[in-house]
């Protein structure tokens, strides 16, 4: 098991908060909630070991293609694959922004 | 012929979350979770033995109304760690059954509903998780003294160990197909009985003796339904009408202890069919 955090930069404050997904065989769960403005932080507890280059990657890719809310996203991850994770953390943003 | 217009409609219960069921058995908008994730109660005990932990411990407790009526929903979530019953969200369950017998005592009539997806204890919590489920059984007792406490064994993970206790302590059980009770779950009679006996992969024969159709036919359970969330509102409105038993079957302990004497030493085993006919006018 390993606890990672990222740090990226975002827009304003999300509306609400949202959580999505479980900790289940192959998926994970991530608490959204509103964070400070600017900024969007992301802490991981993976049940991976050495995956946090996977993830840097994964959140780089995510979070550059267009301007996320500032979040503070907490993810519990039971070995989701990249596909899965990116499922999710959309999933979350859609909950986020819905009025 | 099939009614398409009904199955098209149609909304399965089992393929539900733990916290989706809930709010899908209440009145809609009345969906009121005590303890919510982002409370963030999770086990102090899974983290230390390298697990990942879930911010609800995989328990949805949620109060709220069902046609008009207090209700109180306790949710396992099978899917994290098989709906296991740890310290934090054993307790969580026991202090909400708790909490309808204060209601109960204040005058405020609520019922509770306890939708068991669980393997029993937490293994990693051991001695925690089933002091945990002791309270549950003794929470339960003291509430179906002046509301009903209604099991739902949905599936599909189904509900074993203490736990399975506790759903035969409820006053009525409803089942799916898809359910399965058992005191011990099927890999652990094959390690302990041997694999000519009881094969856990023999998915037609585990169904035929513990799913939810034979423990249904065997008077175990109280209402056997199909999946689907409509259809399990109506049992489950059928359930809190009928009430307490008159005589609930964890008082029956003697008639089934006799059932079980008058097998002898040298049974040959039994088969769903025997079994069911074994059972036919004990229980029902």
């Amino acid at each position: 098991m390993e606890s990672l955090s990222f740090t990226f930069p975002a827009g304003a404050a999300a509306k609400r908060r949202a959580l999505v997904g479980c900790v289940g065989s192959g998926d994970l769960e991530a608490l959204l909630e509103p964070g400070e403005a600017g900024v969007l932080t992301v802490k991981v507890l993976t049940s991976v070991n050495g995956s946090g280059p996977r993830w840097e990657q994964l959140f780089q890719r995510l979070f550059s293609g267009q301007t996320w809310p500032a979040l503070s996203i907490d993810i519990h991850d039971f070995g989701a694959t990249p596909g899965v994770v990116r499922l999710r953390l959309e999933q979350g943003l859609e909950e986020v922004n819905h009025d | 012929m099939t009614d398409v217009a009904q199955l098209l409609h149609s909304r399965s219960f089992v393929e539900l979350s733990a916290r989706e069921r809930a709010k899908g058995l209440l009145d809609a908008g009345s969906f009121r979770e005590l303890l919510d994730p982002f409370e963030r109660l999770m086990s102090p005990w899974l983290q230390a033995q390298g697990i990942v932990p879930q911010a609800d411990d995989g328990v949805v407790i949620a109060k709220g109304t069902f046609d008009g009526q207090p209700l109180l929903v306790a949710a396992i979530e099978g899917v994290f760690q098989g709906g296991s019953m740890g310290e934090v969200g054993g307790a969580k369950i026991a202090g909400a059954l708790e909490l309808a017998v204060e209601d109960n005592r204040n005058g405020i009539p609520t019922a509770a509903v306890l939708l068991l997806e669980t393997g029993g204890v937490r293994l990693q919590e051991a001695n925690l998780g089933l002091a945990a489920i002791a309270e549950i059984q003794a929470a339960i007792v003291e509430l179906r003294q002046f509301r009903p406490v209604i099991g739902l064994v949905a599936g599909a993970v189904g509900c074993f160990g203490g736990m399975s206790i506790a759903a035969g302590l409820c006053s009525r059980l409803i089942v799916t197909r898809e359910a399965r009770l058992g005191l011990n779950g099927p890999q652990v009679i094959e390690q302990e009985a041997g694999i000519e006996e009881y094969d856990s992969r023999d998915r037609p024969f585990i169904w035929g003796l513990t799913g939810g159709e034979q423990r249904y036919a065997c008077g175990l359970a109280d209402a056997f339904v199909a999946d689907d969330l409509q259809q399990m509102r109506d049992a489950l409105r059928a359930a809190l009408a009928a009430g307490e038993p008159v005589q609930p079957r964890s008082r029956r302990h003697q008639q089934m202890l006799g059932l079980l004497g008058g097998l002898g030493e040298n049974c040959p085993q039994l088969d769903a069919a025997q079994t069911r006919a074994l059972y036919k006018g004990v229980l029902q």
